[in-house]
């Protein structure tokens, strides 16, 4: 984006508010929606990417060495990592202020 | 000359269609719309025009599939009327928002309960904030021409709004006329292909529909309420344009006998030329009456009806329509609030008449004037008035 959506005066806004930039999604950090977060037991962790192939927001990401974490601008707190994750050695954990 | 034929107005209406050469059509038949989309369905079925024609089960899905369309670049028309208008009603406002210029035509029939198939105007009443171009008819030939330049203003890049014909179920859809056709190849003069501004492209992919965020979607509404206003110019050079070819003009106000008048009637759609016969009988008893036809619904041309009842003491609309509840018809409600500002304004009252399809005769407006006329000289002793309800 150009700039931040705040800065648009009513002149600006694109015909029919169309987007015509590609992957403009990537600039709404929805991360701060959510109330808990995954948290992974690397001890326990097979590294078979299920939680990774699961995340409706794409926010999981794959690190060195097979292992797999989160990024917590885009995660919503969901849980269907935690949930679905073969061995349970995802655990949601709650936010605090 | 263009000839002169008779024919039903909604098959009239069909063939501006045709003329206009639409190029997707996607509709659900509801009476009393139902003439012309199933003319238009029998028209592309016999290859009299080159059109996509998508069947689709509801009316909801009938619009919605005008989106898709219009979005491909493809020029769109659907019809409605009714229950079907208000099965519509969450997509009409996102193809204004989305700057689609669709073209329907609305048949005007009352909204049920209890059920009713006859007309009134209480279906575009409650779709009267959808952000669309709306414009009334009152005979054969405004449906036929309308339903033409509704492509060219709808379509002219400054513009890119969605827009309706008003027209009135039965009453007028379903009466024969004789009427002037235009011939294709002055329909093709007047009207070039449509080139959207935006459309769906693989090679150049785009959002649309995309989510307004609290920071930009007053902006947007803006820009829509900017754009819907400022299209007042286009629809007024469309229509002078086609004044010129055809030889027949139209205002956003109509006047009828307004010269010296002291008491305007207000009317929309077909009342209108039933109330010009009762202002011809009231003029030539001697009564200082005009006839005014609010054409233009929306944009609203605010300036035009102030300017039209400049020197009138008393303002009579007349409403096809009930805001149940609040201040009389939508009309009226409208056009005081107008015409407040005005000074010295005139007085305004509201009759509703003619709901579900109940008969307006001349006489009704004569009633109507006299009755308005005492009520004016005192403090009105109603709100509005409901014309003709027994009891």
């Amino acid at each position: 984006m150009t700039k931040p959506l705040e800065d648009f005066t009513w002149q600006e806004i694109e015909l029919g508010g169309i987007l015509r930039e590609p992957g403009s999604a990537r600039d709404y950090k929805v991360g701060d929606w959510k109330s808990q977060h995954p948290v992974w037991t690397k001890s326990h962790c097979i590294r078979c990417g299920v939680c990774w192939t699961v995340c409706p927001e794409g926010a999981i990401i794959e690190e060195e060495g097979g292992y797999f974490d989160v990024n917590l601008d885009y995660c919503k707190g969901c849980g269907i990592c935690a949930r679905e994750c073969v061995i349970g050695c995802i655990s949601m954990v709650t936010e605090e202020e | 000359m263009a000839k002169r034929v008779g024919i039903e107005v909604s098959l009239a209406v069909s063939h501006a269609v045709q003329l206009a050469r639409a190029e997707a059509i996607a509709a659900y038949p509801i009476t009393p719309q139902t003439h012309i989309v199933e003319h238009l369905s029998s028209l592309v079925a016999n290859g009299d025009l080159e059109a996509e024609f998508i069947n689709v089960e509801s009316e909801h899905s009938a619009i919605s599939a005008c989106i898709g369309t219009s979005a491909a670049g493809a020029r769109t028309y659907t019809a409605t009327s009714s229950q079907g208008l208000a099965l519509m009603h969450e997509i009409l406002f996102i193809a204004s928002a989305m700057r689609f210029p669709i073209v329907m035509t609305v048949a005007n029939r009352a909204l049920s309960g209890p059920l009713s198939i006859w007309n009134d105007h209480s279906d575009i009443m409650a779709a009267r904030d959808i952000g669309w171009i709306q414009v009334f008819v009152q005979n054969g030939q405004e449906a036929f021409d309308h339903s033409i330049m509704a492509f060219k203003i709808a379509e002219h890049r400054r513009v890119l709004l969605p827009m309706i014909v008003n027209l009135d179920g039965f009453i007028l859809s379903h009466v024969v006329e004789a009427l002037e056709f235009a011939d294709q190849d002055t329909v093709d003069r007047f009207l070039p292909p449509y080139s959207p501004w935006h459309q769906l492209d693989p090679k150049k992919p785009v959002t649309m529909g995309a989510f307004g965020m609290p920071e930009v979607f007053a902006e947007f509404k803006m820009k829509h309420q900017v754009t819907l206003m400022n299209s007042y110019d286009q629809i007024m050079k469309v229509w002078q344009e086609w004044g010129q070819l055809t030889g027949r003009a139209y205002h956003p106000v109509e006047h009828y006998k307004t010269d010296g008048a002291k008491i305007l009637l207000l009317t929309m759609g077909c009342l209108s030329e039933v109330a010009e016969i009762a202002v011809d009988e009231l003029r030539a008893a001697g009564q200082p009456v005009g006839l005014l036809k609010l054409r233009l619904w929306r944009p609203f041309p605010f300036a035009a009806l102030r300017e039209a009842v400049y020197g009138a003491e008393l303002v009579i609309v007349c409403d096809r329509a009930l805001s149940v509840g609040g201040a009389g018809g939508p009309v009226l409600s409208e056009v005081r609030s107008v015409l407040y500002p005005v000074v010295p304004h005139p007085k305004v009252l509201g009759y509703v008449i003619g709901l579900g399809g109940r008969d307006v005769p001349p006489e009704a407006f004569k009633e109507i004037f006299f009755q308005a006329q005492a009520e004016a000289e005192q403090e009105p002793s109603e709100e509005f008035y409901m014309y003709g309800v027994r009891g």
